[in-house]
């Protein structure tokens, strides 16, 4: 353990910056987005999102399906343009530089994108080469990556055999095997079973520990997002309505409803009822377009 | 630092050994990239191969069946002006060129099958440019038709068909193929951008890969086509092709130097064509 703390340290200092808890304003923006508005047709999915990730945390964004979590994601990734506002990636412009963002992303979308056709190593030796991998580390840095998901075994087998949640481990490793300072998960955990999940997350966290890189995770499960991450944001109609930690988030709740005259005995809030709080009556009228529901559908079908 | 790791990375296990997931990769620039992209996407469709031979197989169905019927019996008709050679031989060019651009029409359908699965999007967000990604695309589209076109010209062969064995003339057999697989591959994409969805890409291939194949000198000469169709054959890419093709195998009069521009120039227009539509299909 202490080799990995100090390589985390090692990896801040390199980043010229440090992330000593309680260090907010000297702890360096992984993620900053300000005024970011995204738009299909006459509805604006994300619709003036200011948000800032810090180095090193593992960042929770959450809201119901169409909350516009994934377009938002989509912009972070250069997947899509940034049509109005702005979004930096450790400093580099997601819209200019967009070859300096992806260089320093992992990314993991929301469908399990595991070429079937391909063994294990095979899916994770692609994603060394695009990332530039030089040929003599190549093999040495794959075998890691698969070690530190637990498919060492497994790697040699077509990816199309795997399990769920073995392809999203796998896809961890090929996310993992160019460095990335910023791993990007969307909705990591959809469509598995309850110990695969468990599993997902353990291994995401170990990562986490082992290297120090920044988590940026999507999720509806708020029960995932009040275990696992440092600090959750909730969005609802393309823009964040609370931001905070867990607790915070919960105690918050919890305050204001004792103000408000609910007993004590009542049970302590949880993170859904914060959302509920914040989104009101509206949740269940405009979440989740046909579109979602459907990739959705077929994600959970392609899992088994 | 607060949870144990669930699987600690080999580091942790063994702190003499070098971390590589710490250190990232030393970026490849300038004109290094691309045939860095090239690669690793051709690698990938042989490792495909090698996992499933079937399509390989069935693949060498249909040319088969033209060479071995088609060809056997055009050869007795003699009704096709070929000059002077046997029509089992004019043939067989024109059927390595078919049979690569059936394979290559349909590459787009592959294209947005790894759009549905997230792979297309995947690769997107990897320090890959999209002419890069398309580029290495329609080579991998190559390197199959290229095995393709061994499997023609070898039972090409066994039916008796005499070629060149001549290695810098296979070599040249070998680029066109390539190059006009990458062209076909590339419309395909470029189609798929356009249209979006698999049901509606499978139904234009199967509406231009006749018209193509007809409306080229595969078959028969272009001095026996009607005028409206010799125009047709005039900007059809696939004519250049099968016009190298013969050059080279048969050693028929040819411009291989107007045949491997056309060549060239179409398959570079349609990589800009799919690179530009691209981000079309990961939206």
């Amino acid at each position: 353990m202490t080799y990995d703390r100090l390589t985390k340290a090692d990896r801040l200092t390199e980043a010229g910056g440090s992330a000593e808890v309680g260090d907010i304003a000297e702890s360096r923006e992984a993620v900053s987005c300000t005024g970011l508005v995204y738009a299909f047709g006459d509805t604006n999915a994300v619709d003036g999102l200011d948000l800032s990730v810090r180095e090193g945390e593992v960042f929770g964004l959450l809201g119901p399906n169409g909350a516009g979590k994934t377009t938002a994601i989509r912009c972070v990734t250069t997947l899509l343009p940034v049509p109005v506002g702005m979004v930096r990636v450790f400093g580099n412009d997601a819209a200019g530089d967009r070859m300096a963002v992806r260089r320093l992303l992992g990314y993991v979308p929301q469908q399990l994108s595991a070429d079937s056709g391909l063994t294990g190593r095979e899916n994770v030796v692609l994603f060394a080469r695009v990332f530039d991998v030089p040929r003599r580390e190549r093999a040495e840095r794959v075998g890691q990556a698969l070690a530190a998901v637990g498919l060492s075994d497994a790697a040699d087998r077509l990816a199309g055999t795997y399990s769920g949640g073995m392809v999203r481990r796998l896809e961890l490793a090929q996310a993992l095997v160019s460095a990335p300072r910023l791993l990007i998960l969307d909705e990591p955990t959809i469509g598995l079973d309850p110990i695969a999940r468990t599993g997902v997350w353990e291994h995401i966290d170990a990562v986490r520990a082992a290297t120090g890189m920044t988590v940026l995770v999507t999720t509806h499960y708020m029960d995932e997002a009040d275990q696992y991450c440092d600090r959750v944001a909730l969005m609802h109609h393309g823009r964040i309505r609370a931001l905070g930690t867990p607790d915070e988030l919960r105690a918050g709740l919890g305050e204001r409803r004792r103000a408000e005259g609910a007993s004590d005995t009542a049970p302590p809030p949880t993170l859904e009822d914060v959302f509920r709080d914040i989104a009101g009556s509206g949740l269940d009228e405009r979440s989740g377009d046909f579109r979602d529901v459907r990739s959705t559908r077929r994600t959970a079908s392609r899992v088994g | 630092m607060s949870a144990a790791p669930a699987a600690p990375l080999p580091a942790s296990a063994d702190p003499a050994a070098r971390n590589l997931l710490l250190v990232p990769p030393t970026p490849r620039t300038g004109w290094r990239l691309l045939p860095a992209r090239v690669g690793a996407m051709c690698a990938v469709e042989l490792q495909k191969l090698r996992h499933d031979r079937t399509e390989l197989y069935t693949r060498a169905i249909q040319p088969a069946l033209w060479l071995l019927i088609f060809g056997e019996t055009f050869t007795r008709i003699r009704a096709i002006p070929t000059g002077g050679i046997p029509y089992l031989d004019y043939l067989a060019p024109g059927i390595i060129a078919q049979s690569a651009m059936f394979i290559a029409i349909f590459y787009g359908i592959m294209i947005i099958w790894e759009r549905d699965a997230g792979i297309l999007t995947k690769l997107l967000v990897t320090p890959t440019p999209r002419a890069a990604l398309v580029t290495g695309k329609a080579f991998a589209a190559g390197v199959k038709a290229l095995i393709q076109a061994v499997v023609v010209i070898v039972i090409a062969a066994l039916l008796g068909v005499a070629m060149t064995w001549n290695p810098l003339k296979l070599l040249g057999v070998a680029a066109a193929v390539v190059l006009g697989s990458a062209f076909f591959s590339c419309l395909s994409m470029t189609i798929a951008g356009i249209v979006l969805t698999r049901d509606r890409l499978m139904g234009i291939g199967q509406a231009i890969t006749m018209p193509l194949f007809f409306g080229s000198n595969a078959l028969y000469p272009v001095s026996v086509m009607p005028g409206w169709l010799q125009t047709i054959s005039r900007i059809n890419p696939l004519s250049y092709q099968v016009n190298a093709l013969r050059g080279l195998l048969l050693g028929t009069p040819s411009n291989l130097l107007v045949d491997f521009g056309v060549l060239l120039v179409a398959a570079a227009l349609s990589i800009v064509a799919a690179s530009s539509l691209l981000g079309r299909l990961a939206r």
